[in-house]
């Protein structure tokens, strides 16, 4: 199936990045390319094949559910681009 | 013999008798790097103060009669992994202003056994690419070059481009790496080095920044079989952090490098014979062959019918975990925000487009779109589906052979440029690596050759799960066998 440039514009709403005009042409052409390369999977019967997740080859471990590790508000905040006391500020999002 | 072109255990045994000062061997491969790294751009940042500061303690802990593994030894570390308090880019612009107040648990097992760091090298953005031309820290040059055409800069793969440039060029002893779907293996074939790409799980993620999550696998640089399994053994190890780390214990992997390949038996995958690929790597690869039968292994043909759909599966699998793990860069917590985002999600849009380059933009497009509502069935389910027989081909595989020998990429560093018209030409250089982050088995890239030009050329050997030991056993035969001599034309000396 073949992308078009509204198609492209919701994926890139749904990918939360901005697109220009020009771009969204560019990058329509580059998705369709791909996808068109991808479509030999429908060649291979998949008819009862579990779907695998993973590589690893093991179950995954459990373990208790506890607080391990934590308490760091500056290390966490060291790297915010603005913060209002020990929270990360966003513009505003309620009026 | 200059300090810069030891090998790892070779300056390891010289550290410990004394012979050899840490001091000297940081200074040296220090002077290196500011000889070299202006052209190769290998390296985003160089850590001086650091690496000599470490060194000193090393010689400290030298001067007492303590060393660990690597006590000493100077590393390159891949900009993907999180090392406290030195910036972190992933070569991309939107972690340009990120410094980690952790340290990843590869590198801190490297620091515990007494490395020195160097630096930060380059990359692909995100790890996303063969060339290493998606950095938004500007390309690598391959210390390698043509022989009948010296002004040509090649490529040195990628995404681990930096790492594999800095260990060829002599800039580093060894370097750490990431494959996701051939980032170590394709770039030291492209550099004429050894790259190793273990077991899933064998190396924690935790630290490294995520790609693609079930496919990311940390592993080392190095120039000889030996050193990467000296290197591989200190990164290794099971870690409560990562969900997914195995809790075995890790063997003697430098020890396996000794091992005999008599009677082994060795497969080679007929599906791995592509079309159009050039006639010198099919010779190369039939002297492999040869190599391994002189040195008493049996040899046999195997075949694993999915190889095709590798490639295809895996730019639906790791574009969709892509686009689920890069949603974090989000311009609030941490990274590049932009200017003047009227509301958060303009604030979202602006930061993403801005921060994320060409080809990320791409595969979060990609993933976004085969996970998106309508299409997850057909897209990302059926890749799933077609991951399962992957790896089942490697199974059976595996029920007859004890490795797989295979070339590891289908040619050998193109030029900066080359490729660059279609995204899926590019993808195609990872059609013989990327099967094995499928399954996740092992395997690592043999330095046994050079084409016409004068270019080297790998060879890979591909083992069990958790059998990275007969790996290293029959890489070390093929190093001994192919005896590579040729030394880059760009190198410390």
């Amino acid at each position: 199936m073949s992308l078009d440039l509204a198609t492209v514009r919701r994926i890139a709403v749904l990918a939360r990045i901005g697109l220009e005009e020009d771009e969204a042409e560019r990058l329509r052409q580059d998705l369709n390319t791909i996808l068109g390369w991808i479509e030999q999977l429908n060649e291979v019967d998949v008819e009862g094949v579990a779907p695998l997740t993973g590589a690893a080859q093991m179950a995954l471990k459990m373990r208790e559910d506890v607080v391990a590790d934590g308490g760091y508000p500056e290390l966490v905040l060291a790297n915010a681009p603005e913060r209002i006391g020990d929270y990360f500020a966003v513009p505003k999002v309620v009026e | 013999m200059s300090l810069t072109d030891l090998t790892i255990a070779e300056a390891r045994a010289r550290l410990r008798a004394g012979e050899i000062t840490a001091r000297a061997l940081t200074e040296a491969h220090l002077a290196a790097i500011g000889a070299l790294n202006a052209r190769l751009n290998a390296f985003i940042t160089v850590t001086e103060e650091q690496a000599l500061a470490q060194a000193d303690a090393a010689d400290a802990a030298l001067a007492r009669g303590e060393h660990g593994a690597l006590t000493g030894i100077p590393l390159a570390i891949k900009d993907l992994f999180c090392t406290t308090g030195v910036r972190t880019t992933a070569g991309s612009a939107i972690l340009s202003p990120f410094v980690p107040p952790y340290e990843s648990t590869v590198t801190a097992n490297l620091l515990r056994e007494g490395a020195v760091f160097l630096g930060k090298t380059n990359l692909d953005e995100f790890a996303m690419g063969s060339s290493n031309m998606t950095s938004a820290y500007g390309p690598v040059e391959n210390p390698w070059k043509r022989r009948q055409d010296d002004s040509a800069v090649l490529v040195p793969g990628g995404s681990s481009g930096g790492s594999a440039a800095a260990v060829a060029a002599r800039l580093a002893m060894g370097a750490t790496g990431t494959d996701t779907g051939g980032s170590i293996r394709q770039p030291a074939s492209f550099c004429g080095i050894v790259g190793m790409k273990p077991t899933y799980g064998r190396c924690s993620r935790w630290g490294v920044v995520a790609f693609a999550s079930s496919l990311d696998h940390p592993g080392p640089f190095a120039r000889t079989v030996e050193d990467a399994a000296i290197l591989l053994g200190a990164m290794a190890g099971h870690d409560p952090k990562d969900s997914t780390s195995a809790d075995v214990p890790v063997p003697d992997f430098a020890a396996a490098c000794g091992r005999s390949v008599k009677g082994l038996r060795i497969g080679i995958p007929r599906e791995y014979r592509a079309d159009g690929m050039p006639g010198e790597i099919e010779a190369l690869w039939q002297q492999g062959v040869a190599w391994l039968r002189d040195a008493g292994a049996e040899v046999v043909e195997v075949s694993l019918p999915h190889t095709k759909y590798g490639l295809p599966t895996y730019y639906i699998v790791a574009p969709a975990e892509a686009s689920s793990n890069l949603a974090r860069y989000d311009g609030v917590r941490f990274g590049h925000r932009a200017e003047g985002g009227e509301d958060l999600r303009a604030l979202y849009q602006r930061t993403r487009a801005e921060g994320f380059g060409a080809e990320v933009r791409r595969r979060v497009m990609i993933g976004t779109y085969v996970l998106s509502a309508g299409y997850y069935d057909a897209y990302y389910l059926r890749a799933q589906k077609v991951r399962a027989l992957i790896l089942r081909d490697f199974t059976e595989a595996f029920a007859k052979v004890d490795a797989l020998l295979a070339p590891t990429a289908p040619s050998a560093a193109f030029a900066q440029g080359e490729n660059a018209d279609d995204p899926v030409k590019m993808y195609l250089n990872d059609v013989f690596t990327v099967p094995a982050n499928l399954a996740g088995v092992p395997g690592i890239s043999v330095p046994a050759g050079l084409d016409a030009n004068g270019l080297p050329l790998g060879l890979q050997v591909i083992g069990k799960p958790f059998d990275e030991e007969t790996v290293f056993a029959v890489g070390a035969a093929l190093e001994r066998a192919a005896g590579v001599e040729a030394l880059p034309a760009l190198r410390a000396t």
